[in-house]
């Protein structure tokens, strides 16, 4: 892959989305506007933009408890997200899923899935169909490094593997599950030693460089379209902000931390962009601009949205043509 | 019509469903193996040979995979029938089926679809305790999800039929005893009713139940292999004059629940049987949907008569203390008339 074939500005556009939108909805959660639990992506935002932008509409992707970065990547309307946040009958869920289950069917994107590492068994089947019915499609797998060491995805890998799926499992290894770290959870060093046991091919990948990640998804995902198979890739990364709501991060020193946060993906990027010669400072801010004017749209949209009725409840237990 | 029992039945659905949509395919493990058994009680036995090893797809022993790939693979169009050998072997994919299958059409908000259907062999047949349990009442429990329980071969055929055509989750008990499952694979001990069942197409509609038997003084109602104990009892109070009527549900979720009121007004007595563990039984939720919807019909305590509270025992004796048997039944109406 050429270094001209990597969308760069479009990759920053959307991984300074999911910043400012995850920046946003945890000032709305202190606000108490948004009810509930988040849990937030800042951080790895390299990773679901440099994965998802080798994905078509028709593509499918599951992700996880932490899935506004996945969702947006893959397309979902930030409107829709954040009324769901909000629980408001204009989110992608109707306000029957809320954070840990954004998702948007017409977009590929099925509700997220916040049973750790039960989306991977899904996924494969999600992948056997698209498999027999489909010519191309693919589906992606997002999941935490905590989530490796659920049966259900050993369970998923050695069937993805046997029947050859076309499905790419995409490990965020951000260090920590809740407050474990990986090395009490792991004797080994990378989460894709793993693939090998499994008899699929493993890629580790710096998950803060964007353009690494896009390099290795577009592999993993092209083998995949080509059915030859599924691929196990480890994005080595980290979460900039606690695991979930009031989170004082004190299972980690303040000095990691600063470390990772030189290595946060997005100046990097609009380092790397200004290097090359493809933005300026103006264009960066154009984007910055145009990017808080979307996610304003969103939570206005959010806010002036109204919520369901609370007999809603009993729909959709079952499914209906109706909807 | 031709005479068939429920494993024959349940096949022949299979066959149909697969010849009449390309979309329809079988899961489990050593389901379509050559020289294998067709799965635990021979349902699957010779279909690969017909739709080959794709639609007929051996996994390995991954039960929270296996589930996990029939729901995924349902989400994206397929209509999957996934197999467990035993029952029992459901516990170990509970979170795909509780949390997955059942939830993820409420989750979406209606959009997505889980057009999956889950076939579960229960019952105790001398195989100690964790291939014997009678589940039904765990499913029931988790909204999302319908439970269906043929205890004919024509219901186990039209049910299936109508699982496979039904665009959610559909668990399918089977019992071990009312299979008819042949040679090496046939049961000691096993009833394996053989039933007429039509040549040409049919169903049988998910939420209906049936009246096995009219009676007046008594209203019976079983499931699966408690259905025929219940019939047995039936046919002993009539040489004493007593009328029982028996009711066979067939679908547990959605319940028919008229029917079973319509004929506790009539009786005024309600006996209900079955092989769950007493405490949280399905017929707990039966005899409470009864005492609120019909007290006043009532002349007498419902009685529920099952398996006592405890895991299912290996020894013969035991077992049959442990399942209920017609003579209990027999019991349990005489102490409320």
């Amino acid at each position: 892959m050429n270094q001209a074939d990597i969308p760069l500005l479009e990759l920053y556009r959307t991984m300074l989305t999911i910043r400012r939108f995850e920046e946003r909805c945890n000032y709305l959660f202190m606000q108490g506007r948004i009810p509930s639990t988040l849990h937030l992506y800042i951080g790895q935002e390299a990773v679901a933009a440099g994965i998802c932008a080798h994905l078509r509409p028709d593509d499918y992707l599951f992700s996880t408890h932490r899935p506004h970065g996945h969702a947006i990547a893959k397309g979902v309307a930030p409107r829709a997200i954040m009324a769901e946040l909000y629980g408001k009958v204009t989110g992608c869920c109707k306000g029957k899923g809320g954070s840990m289950h954004v998702g948007d069917v017409r977009v590929g994107m099925f509700p997220a899935v916040a049973i750790v590492g039960a989306n991977a068994p899904l996924a494969a089947g999600a992948a056997l169909a698209a498999k027999w019915l489909d010519k191309d499609r693919v589906t992606v797998c997002f999941f935490g490094e905590g989530a490796a060491n659920e049966g259900a995805v050993h369970e998923a890998m050695n069937m993805a593997a046997i029947w050859d799926l076309p499905v790419v499992y995409v490990c965020e290894n951000n260090l920590y599950a809740a407050s474990t770290p990986f090395f009490k959870a792991f004797k080994i060093q990378n989460v894709a030693d793993r693939a090998a046991a499994y008899g699929m091919p493993g890629v580790i990948v710096d998950g803060n460089d964007v353009e690494a990640v896009y390099r290795v998804a577009g592999e993993a995902i092209a083998r995949a379209r080509r059915r030859e198979g599924p691929t196990l890739i480890e994005a080595k990364t980290y979460r900039l902000c606690g695991h979930s709501r009031s989170d004082p991060r004190t299972y980690r020193s303040r000095e990691e931390e600063e470390e990772w946060a030189k290595r946060d993906p997005i100046p990097r990027l609009a380092g790397r962009l200004k290097e090359l010669g493809l933005a300026t400072d103006e264009t960066l801010e154009r984007i910055e601009q145009e990017v808080q004017a979307l996610i304003d749209d969103a939570v206005r949209f959010a806010e002036e949205s109204p919520l369901p009725d609370p007999e809603d409840t009993l729909k959709h237990v079952f499914w209906s043509e109706e909807g | 019509m031709a005479l068939m029992t429920i494993a024959e039945a349940l096949r022949q659905a299979i066959r149909e469903e697969m010849r009449r949509d390309p979309r329809v395919f079988c899961i489990g493990e050593d389901i379509g193996i050559p020289g294998g058994f067709g799965g635990a009680f021979t349902v699957t036995l010779g279909l690969s040979e017909e739709f080959g090893h794709e639609r007929i797809l051996d996994t390995p022993i991954s039960e929270t995979g296996l589930i996990g790939v029939a729901i995924g693979a349902a989400m994206a169009g397929l209509r999957p029938i996934a197999d467990v050998q035993y029952g029992d072997f459901l516990f170990c994919a509970m979170d795909q089926i509780a949390n997955q299958a059942a939830k993820m059409t409420y989750m979406s908000g209606g959009t997505v679809k889980v057009p999956l259907v889950l076939r579960a062999p229960v019952g105790a047949t001398g195989r100690g305790a964790q291939h014997a349990q009678s589940l039904e009442a765990f499913f029931t429990h988790i909204p999302g999800l319908k439970v269906v329980a043929p205890a004919t071969a024509y219901d186990a055929k039209g049910l299936l039929k109508s699982a496979v055509r039904d665009d959610n989750p559909v668990i399918i008990f089977e019992h071990k005893l009312l299979y008819g499952s042949k040679g090496p694979r046939a049961e000691r001990g096993a009833l394996s009713p053989v039933g007429e069942v039509p040549e040409e197409e049919y169903l049988v509609p998910i939420g209906k139940g049936i009246i096995r038997r009219e009676g007046k003084d008594v209203t019976i109602v079983g499931k699966l292999l408690t259905v025929y104990r219940a019939l047995e009892a039936a046919e002993q109070l009539a040489k004493e004059g007593i009328e029982a009527e028996v009711i066979d549900p067939r679908t547990l979720v959605p319940l028919d629940k008229e029917l079973i009121l319509d004929s506790v007004r009539k009786t005024g007595r309600l006996v209900i049987v079955e092989e769950d563990n007493y405490t949280g039984g399905w017929g707990a939720d039966v005899a409470a949907m009864v005492a609120a919807e019909a007290f006043f019909w009532l002349d007498a305590p419902i009685v529920r008569v099952s398996a006592p509270d405890t895991p299912p025992p290996f020894s013969p004796p035991m077992e049959q203390f442990y399942v209920p048997s017609a003579e209990r039944v027999v019991q349990a109406v005489k102490s409320i008339l």
